[in-house]
């Protein structure tokens, strides 16, 4: 075993896990290791959301965020908001809208637009676009997106 | 008894796309995700210069680094692979580059090893010794010049009926030439009340998928599996077995879900490659491009496109002459074909009694370029439809009426002699009209906001000839099964295959399983590409599904029950072998009919069918820094029935907003060496969010394609055409300044307005 390798243990998806990770390992090469494939590389410098992760609360781009700062976190994926065979309300607005395409950068909106609505369930389009910035699809399914994040964030404001 | 049967027609429902539910959480199956035992990674060293030859290359400080198992250079690949040229047009690439490179960015060794960030760090010290060698950049001058020649001989491949023709030529960096000849254009513009002279480019653009390209090769005994994000599963089985003198029955090749395609991923890629490291190092290798490596891989064409055009004094366009030089890169991948393809409609949708078109696929020493959304096409609509603004405008006339009085109309023979039929060039037209209010005054702004407005429409030829074959089974509960070789990349074929089959067979789409693409398993499919899949392998799936019912007809017979279609299909069964077991099989193919063209490059069948789209932009200009901001964009599209629409109207959004990239944003930049500037999304910016019009609308317009399957037609690629000539003549209407190269940036439009008011700006662009 490499002598820079460090045992780090956190919470993937509620699950606790214990991982040997190098310095120059990325959370996302962590969370796609234990087999959780909805978080993606694609520009690889932090700049399309396709790598989207969540920790303790705050998305991340996983592609440039060192696996060894995930020690004692909450990290939560894509594949960690179905419960019980329910959609999230932003998965089920993505699906309703036809939010997507080819949807390699679908977890990453939904994770970010999660994140919007937690702050702000009734955004403007102007914020929503602004949110989303970060967010990039070359499908260009980008009208569809702005109507699901309105659409989930009614239903979440008429479910409260 | 099958419960889901329905009498509800499945045609023109808004349905989720099958893979909806996996792809919002996260489940989604693609090559990108496939971990196989004992997989060793690959990386790519490439070359540094546009044009050298190659005197060395040191393998040994890379091959001594721990972890890693082999460095791979070309000699390694000819022991298991002896001609290792590949390619659907020309057998002009080698899977490494061998004594030459003939761009930036060509692969010429590959680090092998367990670990893909020890492969990373050991192709940094593959040292390559070369003697540069001047190189050519520019298409005119590539096609004009012949002191620098890409390649020495030419190496058509034969693949495609229709490139036959294409001798194998010495001394020229032309790899094709297409040519039309209809009418007498000279005397045309002898009699000619106004003569226009233009010239229009195109910049070269990058697809950047944002799953980026990925192949898997897997070596199993006398055979191999090939995983692989690719739009043409059964190209790569038919050129992998050529390459490697083996059966097609040898190679399987296997495609999941592709995160965008767009034309990168077609034909063959990275599978050579891939096929080659793996019976080298005799275990599995994955070949996975990072986004940076994607730019090199395979490009859209940089056109320079000279346009000439004889008008009589009542604005009718009486001759045109197009000249159409595409940029073709240092390896032709498909763009002789491209070439040809757009040439057939490089003169516009109208009705010219005279019209001579000369198209060149020109090799250069840039990355290769290829097929990307539109094929051509929204290369040649830029020039026609820029330069039908600008001909109203010298006329006085209002560009809708201009494009009205010359429109090529159904049952008019087209340039090429075939005749148009069920294009909805009209009807298009007028909905992009009536929804930007053509009719009424716009508001120009004032001071320094100043507004203005255009449009733009195209129309393609759909590719022929090809062939789709799809099957369909029924198993022993009645529950049935498409297999096809349409690859899923986000349009929705699929759930439009579905669709067709469900609608023939009784059932909800839903309820049919739709297979991805596997060699031995799928039927052949020529490739998913240029808006073919919805008519031709829905015509085939609709085909096979009627074979379907034909196959339960006589089973009904055979066992002497009655015939109730889909519905007692496992009634039938368990009458014939006495338990659930068994399976009905169903096929059919389509081949649509195609003529190649002649000497002149005529015919009277180049294409099953027309495929229309349109756009209308407002723009407003800031005349102080030529910032402008899209007020509002109105695309329609004529795509006969839509099969889905709530796909449709993704699909007519999707591909106008992925065009404002090349229409504003996206540029290759190059220096004058051909170093590539910009090869990252951190300086190559593709549409984001905020980039989306202020207002945006949508429309297919009621219409019919004969031929296609429940009157349906493509449409993937029809929502691109008329975007970045409405952009010019947008802002030409709002500040009487006209851009003739793309992209239409703030920086052109602010040294356009420079120039307008006699104070130009000083030329600080190096690009070659």
């Amino acid at each position: 075993m490499s002598t820079t390798s460090t045992l780090i243990q956190f919470r993937l998806n509620g699950e606790p896990v214990s991982r040997q990770v190098e310095p120059h390992h990325t959370l996302l090469e962590l969370v796609r290791e234990c087999g959780l494939h909805g978080a993606r590389e694609s520009c690889g410098q932090g700049l399309c959301g396709c790598c989207t992760i969540v920790v303790n609360g705050q998305a991340v781009t996983g592609c440039i965020y060192p696996a060894m700062h995930a020690e004692g976190a909450e990290v939560g994926t894509i594949e960690g908001l179905e419960q019980d065979g329910q959609l999230d309300p932003v998965q089920q607005a993505f699906m309703d809208a036809g939010a997507l395409q080819c949807g390699f950068c679908t977890p990453g909106f939904i994770l970010m637009a999660r994140q919007l609505l937690q702050q702000n369930s009734e955004p403007s389009d102007h914020e929503i676009r602004h949110f989303l910035a970060g967010n990039l699809c070359r499908c260009g399914a980008y009208p569809e997106i702005i109507e699901a994040v309105k659409l989930a964030g009614q239903r979440m404001r008429a479910a409260a | 008894m099958n419960d889901t049967n329905t009498p509800e027609r499945q045609v023109g429902r808004r349905i989720d796309r099958l893979e909806s539910r996996s792809k919002v959480t996260g489940t989604a199956d693609y090559t990108h995700n496939v971990v196989l035992p004992r997989m060793l990674h690959a990386k790519i060293v490439r070359s540094v210069h546009a044009h050298a030859r190659i005197l060395s290359i040191d393998t040994s400080a890379a091959a001594a680094v721990p972890g890693v198992v082999k460095v791979v250079t070309a000699q390694d690949v000819m022991r298991v692979i002896p001609d290792p040229h590949y390619g659907p047009a020309f057998h002009d690439q080698p899977i490494l580059a061998i004594d030459k490179v003939r761009h930036i960015g060509e692969p010429v060794a590959v680090v092998l090893s367990d670990d893909v960030h020890i492969a990373e760090t050991a192709a940094a010290l593959v040292s390559v010794e070369y003697e540069v060698l001047p190189a050519v950049f520019d298409e005119v001058q590539a096609a004009n010049n012949t002191d620098v020649l890409v390649h020495d001989v030419l190496r058509p491949a034969g693949t495609f009926p229709d490139l036959k023709h294409l001798a194998g030529r010495k001394g020229t960096n032309v790899a094709l030439d297409y040519r039309l000849r209809h009418g007498d254009v000279k005397t045309a513009f002898a009699q000619a009340a106004h003569v226009f002279d233009h010239t229009f480019r195109t910049q070269q653009v990058v697809h950047v998928p944002l799953e980026p390209m990925v192949s898997i090769a897997q070596p199993l005994d006398r055979r191999i599996i090939i995983h692989t994000a690719s739009q043409s599963p059964s190209f790569v089985r038919l050129e992998i077995a050529r390459l490697l003198g083996w059966a097609e029955n040898q190679v399987q090749v296997k495609t999941r879900l592709l995160g965008g395609g767009f034309g990168a991923k077609l034909y063959i890629k990275l599978e050579a490659l891939a096929v080659a490291l793996a019976l080298i190092a005799h275990r599995p290798v994955r070949v996975a491009l990072t986004m940076e490596e994607q730019f090199y891989m395979i490009t859209k064409h940089a056109t320079t496109f000279r346009i000439r055009s004889a008008v009589d004094a009542d604005g009718r366009i009486t001759a045109r002459h197009c000249e159409v030089y595409w940029n073709g890169g240092a390896y032709a991948d498909i763009g002789p074909r491209v070439t040809q393809k757009s040439g057939f409609t490089a003169g516009g949708p109208y009705d010219i009694a005279n019209l001579d078109i000369d198209s060149y696929q020109v090799y250069t020493n840039l990355p290769p370029a290829g097929a990307f959304r539109g094929f051509g096409i929204t290369q040649v609509v830029w020039a026609y439809e820029s330069q039908a603004d600008l001909i109203a405008h010298k006329l006085g006339m209002d560009p809708v009426a201009f494009r009205r009085l010359n429109l090529l109309e159904n049952g008019r023979p087209h340039a090429t002699g075939t005749v148009l039929k069920d294009a909805g060039l009209r009807l298009v037209l007028d909905r992009v009209a009536s929804a930007m209010d053509w009719d009424k005054p716009l508001d120009r702004g004032t001071g320094t906001v100043r507004r203005g407005r255009g449009i733009g429409l195209g129309f393609k030829a759909l590719v022929a000839p090809t062939t789709s074959v799809a099957t369909i089974t029924a198993g022993g509960d009645g529950s049935c099964t498409l297999l096809i070789s349409t690859v899923e990349m986000g349009q929705g074929s699929d759930t439009a295959m579905a669709i067709v089959a469900a609608d023939v067979l009784g059932l909800r789409a839903e309820d049919i399983r739709v297979v991805n693409p596997d060699t031995d398993v799928t039927p052949y499919d020529m490739a998913t590409l240029g808006s073919r899949s919805t008519f031709s392998m829905g015509n085939a799936v609709k085909q096979a599904a009627q074979d379907l019912l034909d196959k339960v007809r006589a089973l009904a017979q055979e066992v002497g029950l009655p015939f109730e279609g889909t519905r007692n299909i496992s009634t039938l069964l368990k009458k014939k072998f006495g338990m659930q077991a068994g399976t009905v099989v169903g096929t059919g193919s389509f081949v649509p009919p195609y003529q190649s063209p002649d000497a002149d490059g005529r015919s009277p069948d180049i294409t099953p069918n027309w495929m229309v789209g349109g756009t209308g932009i407002e723009v407003e200009v800031d005349t102080e820094t030529g910032q402008f901001r899209i007020v509002r964009m109105e695309n329609v599209v004529d795509c006969g029935t839509p099969l889905n629409p709530k796909v449709v109207q993704t699909q007519i959004t999707g591909a106008a907003i992925q065009q404002l990239g090349a229409t504003f944003l996206e540029k290759m930049e190059f220096d004058a060496e051909g170093q590539l500037r910009n090869a990252s999304f951190s300086e190559y910016k593709i549409p984001g969010i905020l980039d989306l019009p202020h207002q945006m609308g949508y429309a297919a317009v009621d219409s019919q394609q004969s031929t296609g399957p429940f009157g349906a037609k493509g449409l993937g690629e029809s929502g691109c055409f008329g975007v970045a000539s409405a952009m010019a003549q947008a802002i030409d209407d709002a500040v009487g300044v006209r851009i003739v190269s793309l992209p239409i940036t703030p920086e052109a439009v602010y040294r356009a307005l420079a120039e307008q008011r006699g104070e130009p700006l000083a030329n600080t662009d190096s690009t070659p």
